[in-house]
């Protein structure tokens, strides 16, 4: 039967999935932040978290300097921090209200047992040597959610906006995870660099990527094929290769199996990023810059979502001339330079 | 407290739901059985099911908690076979009146010419629609979702207490109360005879086809909501869902030639019928008042014109109004040539000068009411009221009798509730919900309301109302 989807539903389970991904993922992040906290050169590093997140202004606006406790507190359990876990679950919460007519009781009762979860945290559980319980408690609570909807939630439309939240914000963490620490690991060096072999493990850990890499690569971990890994992996499930995989799959179903012509904007951009993915080593990604080809990606995945906006939420398109920077996809000059 | 539930329950001369009747043994002799402390763990249990389902307590004070619910009290309202059976008859004559009425004063007014209800009293009447005049509905049917809220007296006699022909809600928790006595004492109910109520969403879904524009044959329904911010919101989702129709907001619908749609993401959707949680003041900013925010502008266009359908039908508050309730027994025998089934509470009509007279005699005994006030505003409770008070009321009554009626001080039944310090008598009311398309269909109990607080009579959950599961046995 054809039922009908209300571009707003479709908006908030597109939205509902980001943050439960957002959620996990942050968990991910401040996980393997913890563990690095513990290496023998005792550095911290807290800060790249903030300037990962581009929130240097809203946390120093309340905290003086970035101690591990404070950015803990900021992306944990910090209600006003709209990029903090809390933030993400409930976010995700309140959408699954309006999506209560769509989303099976299950999911819905299971965001609410991690949001009474979220507010009832304290001080505690974040000292070192909890945190860590803490933060896996968080992840296996969106795997939960995860779980409960891939088992219980029906397959139509909405499915596909699900998936197309899920996977974009995926492929968006990603590239802030690997952002974040391979600038760390590598900054005043080369890639020849002495090898803190102990933190990779724990970035592709924090990824749930280590012993898929090792299957890949029996030997010889280097930053680059880690790098290559989270982003060019066919196989592994959060690598931006499989997750635009992904977004691609949602957005052909929406179109072959639901008659949905308008996303053929949303494809086309999709399409562009994926060739310029493909027809890269990373030995180029390198050389031109790790950091500027992942603040490339990140631009053309918000492009996707704002056009995707357009296309099914019944947004107005952006105004002519707004298809710059962030608004749109980058203009075709960068790729080029990349490209050199 | 006892040791067993209903150790030393005393209902205090009051008539009482549970003892009074005899087909009530099997659940009193059950209920006997459970150790307090037990029943106890299982009401928790219960409640923290409710917790993750999002629905809160006022044992959890959550300031940001927009879930509200009638609180829950786990030992269940029971009417036996033949008050069931009572009930349902009266109701559906009660709604079959209600409609006729409807339709007469939206068309031939003959009524009013008849002079059975004054005519300044509907024609005046703020919830009188002008607009509706000459329409036709189909099948006649403006109120396809009645609440009736029904008491019971010292005789144990039911009596009706106001009819909602608006938008009356309610009935979600009335299936929310079964299931969380299914899940949390299937003890209870296993082999009683129970009557089913899973019915609601399939005979709500049936009438929303049945009133459909002539000629739709697979028509569009939606649900429309305020939005999430309505205390009503979970129960908006709960209709929507068990009738498997969209759940939209205003924002979600737009209407173009007279036509409704709704947003969707392959572009504007048709919609045929509109089940819709908001009242008529709010529907069409074109229409009605111009600064709503919930409602489509342009929607009464489509309506007017036969585009589109609406559930219950504009206009249907005339009918419900506190000033109209008192001649409803008069109502019932004019069209349907019947004996009212279920009585009203005993009411003086003012502006009637025996009644006007009976009353004035007896202030001291009687509730007056003023007939234009809702939420219990100028009531004077006889009883309860000083020496100055009763001379007030008895100056309004002289100055304006047309704005009065009177009732008697009601005994309502009480049913044993799990409070602090035990199982105690508190007293409730029961609201049926009938729902009417081509035909009139009652769901077997309905909402029984709990005043928590001893001795109040007030079962409105803002002033410490609850709820319990009620059941129909055979």
């Amino acid at each position: 039967m054809d039922n009908p989807l209300l571009a707003r539903y479709a908006e908030c389970i597109f939205w509902l999935a980001r943050s439960v991904e957002r959620a996990e993922n942050l968990a991910r992040i401040l996980e393997v932040n913890e563990t690095f906290s513990r290496d023998r050169s005792g550095s911290h590093n807290w800060l790249s978290i903030v300037q990962l997140n581009t929130d240097e202004e809203a946390f120093f606006a309340k905290h003086r300097a970035a101690s591990a406790e404070n950015v803990i507190r900021f992306y944990l359990t910090d209600a006003d921090n709209p990029t903090s876990i809390v933030s993400a679950v409930t976010n995700a919460r309140e959408n699954a209200r309006t999506l209560r007519p769509l989303v099976s009781t299950e999911m819905w009762v299971q965001l609410n047992i991690t949001y009474n979860r979220m507010i009832s945290i304290n001080p505690g559980e974040l000292a070192p040597g909890n945190l860590s319980q803490l933060l896996t408690e968080i992840k296996e609570a969106c795997q939960t959610f995860t779980g409960i909807t891939e088992g219980t939630f029906y397959r139509d439309q909405a499915w596909c906006f699900y998936r197309l939240g899920r996977y974009i914000e995926r492929a968006d963490q990603t590239t802030r995870l690997l952002d974040n620490k391979y600038y760390i690991l590598t900054k005043g060096a080369g890639t020849d660099a002495p090898l803190e072999v102990g933190q990779w493990h724990a970035v592709l850990r924090s990824a749930s990527g280590y012993h898929a890499f090792r299957r890949v690569h029996s030997s010889d971990l280097t930053p680059a094929r880690v790098a290559a890994f989270l982003l060019f992996n066919p196989a592994f499930p959060r690598s931006v290769h499989l997750c635009l995989r992904e977004v691609q799959n949602a957005l052909t179903e929406l179109k072959s199996r639901y008659a949905l012509r308008s996303g053929n904007d949303v494809a086309e951009g999709l399409d562009q990023l994926r060739a310029i993915l493909g027809a890269r080593t990373i030995e180029q990604v390198i050389a031109g810059g790790l950091h500027e080809f992942i603040d490339f990606i990140q631009r053309y995945l918000i492009a996707i979502t704002i056009r995707l906006s357009t296309a099914f939420f019944g947004h107005e398109p952006e105004p002519e001339g707004a298809e710059q920077g962030y608004l749109g996809f980058p203009p075709v000059a960068y790729s080029s330079q990349i490209q050199s | 407290m006892g040791t067993f539930l209903l150790d030393g329950y005393d209902p205090q001369g009051f008539y009482c739901e549970l003892l009074r009747s005899p087909d009530n043994a099997l659940l009193r002799d059950r209920l006997a059985a459970i150790p307090t402390a037990d029943f106890k763990e299982r009401v928790l249990g219960a409640e923290q099911a409710l917790y993750n389902l999002g629905i809160t307590f006022t044992v959890y004070s959550d300031k940001n908690a927009i879930d509200r619910i009638l609180p829950f009290d786990a030992i269940p309202r029971v009417l036996s076979a033949a008050e069931w059976q009572h009930i349902e008859r009266g109701v559906t004559q009660r709604v079959t009146a209600l409609n006729l009425l409807l339709d007469d004063l939206y068309h031939e007014q003959k009524i009013l010419r008849d002079g059975v209800i004054p005519a300044d009293l509907v024609l005046g009447n703020s919830n009188f629609r002008p607009a509706m005049r000459g329409l036709a509905v189909r099948h006649k049917a403006y109120v396809n979702i009645c609440g009736i809220d029904i008491i019971r007296d010292g005789q144990g006699t039911f009596r009706v207490l106001e009819d909602n022909a608006r938008t009356p809600s309610g009935v979600s928790y009335v299936i929310e109360n079964r299931h969380t006595m299914l899940r949390s004492f299937p003890d209870l109910l296993d082999g009683i005879g129970l009557r089913g109520i899973d019915d609601y969403g399939m005979q709500l879904g049936a009438a929303m086809r049945e009133i459909a524009p002539v000629g739709c044959s697979d028509p569009q329904i939606v649900l429309l909501s305020p939005g999430v911010y309505n205390s009503a919101y979970f129960e908006h989702v709960f209709l929507a869902r068990e009738m498997g129709v969209p759940l939209v907001e205003g924002r979600d619908l737009v209407v173009a030639d007279d036509r409704v749609y709704m947003r969707t993401i392959g572009g504007p959707r048709r919609v045929d019928v509109i089940y819709r949680r908001i009242n008529d003041d709010f529907l069409d900013p074109e229409a009605f008042r111009p600064d709503s925010q919930l409602g489509v502008a342009g929607l009464m266009r489509a309506y007017y014109r036969g585009n589109v359908a609406l559930a219950n039908a504009i206009g249907t508050g005339v009918a419900d109004d506190k000033a109209v309730y008192a001649y409803m027994p008069r109502v019932i025998r004019y069209y349907l040539d019947e004996a009212p089934v279920l009585l009203n509470v005993e009411t003086h009509i003012c502006r009637e000068k025996e009644s006007l007279r009976y009353t004035l005699d007896r202030l001291d005994q009687l509730v007056v009411k003023p007939v234009g006030e809702a939420g219990g505003y100028g009531i004077t409770i006889g009883p309860k009221a000083s020496r100055a008070e009763l001379d007030e009321c008895r100056a309004k009554l002289l100055a304006d009798p047309s704005n009065y009626v009177s009732q008697p001080c009601i005994d309502l039944s009480v049913a044993p509730t799990l409070v602090n310090g035990g199982v105690k008598p508190r007293h409730v009311d029961l609201r049926p919900f009938a729902i009417t398309g081509s035909k009139t269909w009652v769901l077997p109990g309905g909402l029984t309301r709990v005043a928590l607080r001893e001795g109040s009579l007030i079962v409105n959950s803002s002033q410490g109302g609850g709820s319990k599961d009620t059941w129909v046995l055979g």
